[in-house]
């Protein structure tokens, strides 16, 4: 545990956040610690209103926690930035007045990292890896839902950020293209062990997807547990659903509780 | 069970080789319709005609004088060189007065949506005189400024600055949050964030502020022009109609109002059209 390769790279600690709404002033999470480790598929998991898209755009820095704080690499995350990458549901994430390969070199040449020759190159890498090659040329708008999460994607790891933050980024998809997708990201993810937060309310994509869970309760959100996923690699089926039946009880015990207090 | 009664079915996709050619050509006159400019090139020429028939049948060059009368003026005017060296003018004072009113425009959009006194110093300033006719403002222009380009420029200004500030704030305003929140993820800030983001994103009011900017200013500074003739020293086109309009020469009236329209119909068709086909139409945000 002292390794240094196990020191936390993302440290959420007591963190309350709240946002206004016309209304009221929503309280979004209390009091939430997590810690990722470097190369961590981390998935925050929850029924919606628990809070969990919040707490990722705080860790982008979209918004300031009231309470507790936020450290990326021991620094304090205020605002947002080319460090933390985010990858969003909704499909129209990529700047339209773009071809695709304009979107993924956009922020290597804004932030200085590339010269637009060497973006290009390498923006055309992993357009290759993520199978849009064809696609390089065109505008976003000729692309189907897929596409345009699998461009964000490569947009995301171009920049070969600290971390990958990823909010929903395939639930706006259809079931059989969700499932190669998540494939996809797994086969990327052991090419180049990039870390990534990630945020669903599916049991089996997060058990799929993430090496770590954090599970959270709903309104506000607060954290039921952290877990580990099924390891990969071997015949996770059983193994896989037994986890489910586990979350899926704590989750459902949470709604009873609800229930009970209204 | 019924299962048994239907048999599971398996087939293999024929390959794409099995297939001839799926698609039939379009007729002829089906590929002319589908021509933009040829649709509009007609509706032109029956214009034309049905002028050119009125015209002849009301016999009285005083009123109405025929196409064929309006289109010989037109080429002698272009022929002599009047024509065009007074559409010249007009056109070199319109585009300096678009160009003042977009910067300025510019400027206070910038502010606007930086800042919520700059929002309601816009919208304030907007309400008040975006109902204003630029025209009205011309005799205490003529007084501040003189008679000459300053005081035309001026009114232009005013013409041009609220509709495109207008039309670009409400653009800038309905920027899609996930947009905003993908520039600010690259660490875009302020100009750079405007710029690389908020424009491009609003492009499609924007243009459509600019396109009423520029009819605007068109409409002023004819007018301008027919009302106090010489305030730019010498005449534009407002002021060929005028002049011609007190030598009673009437074909030549209609050959000025003619190039105002040949260069709006330009204007529009070729110069704007062109923008958006190479941006907010290629970009998939307007069809």
């Amino acid at each position: 545990m002292t390794n240094s390769s196990q020191t936390p790279l993302v440290e959420v600690r007591g963190v309350t956040l709240q946002y206004k709404t016309r209304e009221h002033l929503v309280t979004a999470t209390y009091r939430v610690d997590f810690s990722v480790r470097k190369s961590d598929r981390f998935v925050l998991l929850g029924p919606s209103g628990c809070g969990k898209s919040t707490l990722l755009k705080a860790v982008g820095g979209y918004l300031r926690p009231i309470e507790g704080e936020i450290r990326l690499n021991g620094h304090e995350v205020i605002k947002p930035g080319p460090d933390r990458m985010m990858v969003f549901q909704e499909f129209d994430q990529l700047l339209p007045w773009k071809t695709v390969v304009q979107n993924v070199m956009f922020p290597l040449v804004t932030s200085g990292k590339h010269t637009s020759r060497s973006a290009r190159g390498k923006a055309l890498d992993l357009i290759a890896k993520v199978n849009l090659s064809k696609f390089a040329d065109s505008y976003p708008h000729i692309l189907s839902g897929g596409m345009k999460q699998r461009v964000a994607i490569a947009r995301g790891m171009a920049m070969e950020p600290d971390v990958l933050l990823m909010d929903e980024p395939f639930a706006a998809l259809d079931a059989l293209t969700r499932v190669r997708m998540q494939d996809e990201l797994l086969a990327l993810w052991d090419e180049t062990r990039f870390t990534v937060i990630f945020v669903t309310h599916s049991i089996p994509e997060a058990i799929k997807i993430g090496n770590r869970i954090l599970l959270l309760s709903p309104h506000p959100g607060q954290v039921k547990a952290e877990i580990n996923s099924v390891p990969r690699g071997q015949d996770r089926s059983t193994a896989s659903a037994e986890l489910e039946h586990k979350i899926h009880k704590m989750l459902f015990a949470d709604e009873i509780e609800e229930a009970a207090h209204v | 069970m019924s299962d048994t009664e239907r048999p599971e079915v398996y087939r293999t996709p024929l390959g794409p080789e099995q297939f001839g050619i799926v698609a039939k050509p379009l007729t002829p006159f089906e590929r002319l319709y589908n021509q933009d400019w040829l649709r509009k090139l007609f509706v032109l020429v029956v214009i034309a005609a049905l002028w050119e028939i009125y015209a002849r049948w009301l016999d009285n060059e005083l009123l109405v004088p025929t196409f064929s009368a309006t289109a010989r003026a037109l080429a002698q005017g272009i022929a002599s060189g009047v024509i065009p060296a007074r559409a010249l003018l007009s056109v070199k004072m319109l585009l300096m007065g678009f160009a003042a009113g977009v910067s300025l425009a510019a400027v206070l959009t910038f502010f606007a949506i930086n800042t919520r006194i700059g929002t309601d110093f816009l919208e304030t300033m907007t309400a008040m005189f975006n109902p204003l006719p630029a025209i009205a403002l011309l005799p205490l222009a003529l007084i501040w400024f003189g008679l000459g380009a300053g005081s035309l420029v001026f009114v232009l200004v005013h013409s041009v600055l609220w509709a495109v500030a207008l039309n670009t704030h409400a653009g800038f305003r309905s920027v899609s949050h996930t947009h905003r929140m993908v520039g600010q993820n690259y660490g875009l800030r302020g100009i750079g964030f405007v710029a690389r983001i908020l424009i491009p994103a609003a492009f499609p009011s924007i243009l459509a502020g600019l396109k009423i900017g520029w009819a605007f200013a068109w409409r002023t500074l004819i007018a301008a022009e027919l009302v106090f003739g010489t305030t730019s020293g010498q005449g534009g086109l407002g002021w060929y109609i005028f002049e011609a309009k007190n030598l009673l020469d009437i074909p030549e009236v209609f050959a000025g109002l003619l190039s105002i329209i040949l260069i709006g119909l330009f204007i529009e068709n070729v110069v704007f059209r062109l923008i958006e086909v190479n941006t907010v139409r290629r970009w998939g945000m307007q069809s």
